[in-house]
């Protein structure tokens, strides 16, 4: 028997799992947020941004946005592959949902660690 | 013998308006729609957790575009309750995916009433986290 491979790269079982990975950390995060949110001492700004100032809240809430954004890659990556057919508009929109998110996690690191 | 192939016409079920989606047929293009419409406000909802996390100016810009409203209706509240409504259902949705891979409730009538559980649980805490943090 020759052992060869008969389909591509792989990065279908890849994408497959990430999804699953990130989601589960994003589930877990969004309960352990809604704890925190609820153990509140009080429904202001200043408490809001302590809550943040946290190092493993900043921690916690940067990987869940990381989480997030390969998530929203790989989902809104699929959504163009079902719907948009000629290769060119489909690179292009790639691209575009690429560099956003790539942009957006900078946008979120800048938030956090500001504080 | 004639060279000659019969083709029935078949119906092609390809109308958007004629399908009728069994229920967890429906959670699966509410998930797609909800992570959707999630990507698409992102930038928004990552500009309103910068600027409460913000300067005073900026949380104060933060009240001011909440507290908007045109004919009494605030319509960020109302875009931020829709959104509130789509991650509640992109999660409840998940956790059945990430169940039904494990092979969990795979079974027709579990995986029928899964999705019933989906859609009314995700409705039923945006209505409680909406009028908590309304």
């Amino acid at each position: 028997m020759v052992k060869r491979l008969t389909v591509g790269a792989h990065y279908g079982f890849r994408d497959w799992l990430g999804q699953r990975l990130t989601a589960t950390v994003m589930a877990l995060y969004t309960v352990f947020f809604l704890v925190k949110v609820l153990l509140l001492p009080a429904y202001d700004n200043a408490a809001w941004r302590t809550l943040f100032a946290g190092g493993f809240m900043k921690f916690a809430t940067f990987l869940f946005f990381m989480a997030l954004f390969y998530h929203a890659w790989v989902g809104v990556r699929d959504i163009w592959m079902d719907y948009v057919k000629p290769v060119g508009v489909r690179l292009f929109l790639h691209s575009v949902t690429f560099f956003v998110l790539v942009g957006y996690a900078g946008w979120v690191a800048q938030i956090l660690w500001r504080l | 013998m004639a060279d000659v192939t019969v083709r029935k016409v078949r119906p092609r079920h390809l109308s958007i308006m004629q399908i009728r989606l069994p229920l967890p047929g429906f959670v699966s293009i509410l998930h797609r729609v909800s992570g959707a419409g999630l990507f698409l406000c992102l930038p928004v909802l990552i500009a309103l957790f910068g600027a409460s996390l913000g300067s005073p100016a900026e949380y104060a810009s933060l009240q001011n575009a909440l507290a908007f409203s045109v004919l009494g209706l605030p319509l960020l509240k109302l875009l931020l309750l829709g959104l509130l409504w789509a991650y509640l259902h992109h999660f409840c949705a998940g956790i059945r995916f990430l169940l039904l891979d494990m092979h969990v409730g795979i079974e027709l009538p579990q995986a029928r009433a899964s999705a019933v559980a989906v859609l009314g649980v995700s409705l039923g805490l945006t209505v409680i986290l909406g009028v908590l943090s309304w």
